[in-house]
């Protein structure tokens, strides 16, 4: 038996996007001496968050390191990581 | 620390405690004015690269958001020392702009000193506050320490004042 002959390039891979599909999107990063509350409080206060989605933000950024808080444009993640830097929390931009 | 009081948060401090948050306060302002170096580990902090792999887009963004976000932190810290005395104790009552600008200015001392301390997510604190202690009571790090502990309770305190109101 042999596996039939598919030529590599005719496999479809449906999970590749195309990068330029793909959201921009804000990550925020942990950091040692941002309080818990604090970082809570600032999610709320820019993206309108329910208590409840700003908590669980929070504790991935604190127990994976990182969490993307919110994606669209580029543009509007460049203004959402520019906040962030004024409240002092740690955000980059990047491609999902 | 910091109460709520009708629309208000205030807060006596004696008068060590506003030599602390002149202090840093002041600090802070120098750092980001005359004293202002891109390659300081806190500038670093305070002014994070927005795209951690592509240095021109990083170059880019600073130089668009840099200006302001160096105005607006100056500002904020200002804000503090125009609460204050010159000398002295005080009580100190904020309005809901006020207190949000002690707020952020809080977190940049505390972010400042954290890098300063070498803060990491392990570090216990009153750990380090012991061993200090033992090295040498005067020394600097367990001044610096000390205050890094008291303005985080400080800004808790704060937090909590000002989200328990409808400001």
């Amino acid at each position: 038996m042999t596996a039939p002959q598919v030529a590599p390039e005719q496999t479809p891979d449906v999970e590749e996007v195309p990068a330029a599909d793909r959201p921009w999107v804000t990550v925020v990063h942990n950091d040692p001496v941002n309080l818990m509350s604090y970082v809570i409080w600032v999610f709320q206060k820019l993206f309108g968050y329910s208590r409840d989605k700003a908590e669980k933000l929070m504790l991935d950024v604190h127990h994976k390191g990182r969490a993307i808080v919110s994606s669209g444009a580029r543009e509007k993640m460049e203004y959402d990581a520019s906040r962030l830097h004024a409240y002092g929390l740690w955000a980059t931009v990047s491609r999902d | 620390m910091f109460r709520r009081h009708g629309d208000q948060c205030v807060a006596r401090f004696a008068a060590d405690e506003v030599a602390v948050l002149r202090q840093v306060a002041s600090e802070v302002i120098g750092l980001l004015s005359e004293n202002f170096d891109r390659d300081d580990p806190v500038v670093e902090r305070l002014f994070p690269d927005a795209y951690a792999d592509d240095v021109e887009q990083a170059a880019d963004f600073r130089r668009y958001t840099e200006g302001d976000l160096k105005t607006a932190k100056i500002d904020q810290a200002a804000a503090v020392l125009a609460a204050l005395p010159s000398s002295g104790g005080a009580v100190v009552r904020l309005d809901a702009e006020a207190a949000e600008a002690w707020l952020r200015a809080l977190n940049d001392v505390r972010l400042a000193l954290g890098i300063r301390l070498a803060v990491r997510d392990d570090t216990d604190l009153l750990e380090e506050l012991d061993e200090a202690v033992m090295r040498d009571p005067t020394s600097a790090r367990v001044r610096q320490l000390t205050m890094y502990e008291y303005l985080g309770v400080l800004q808790e305190s704060l937090l909590d004042s000002i989200a328990s109101g409808a400001l």
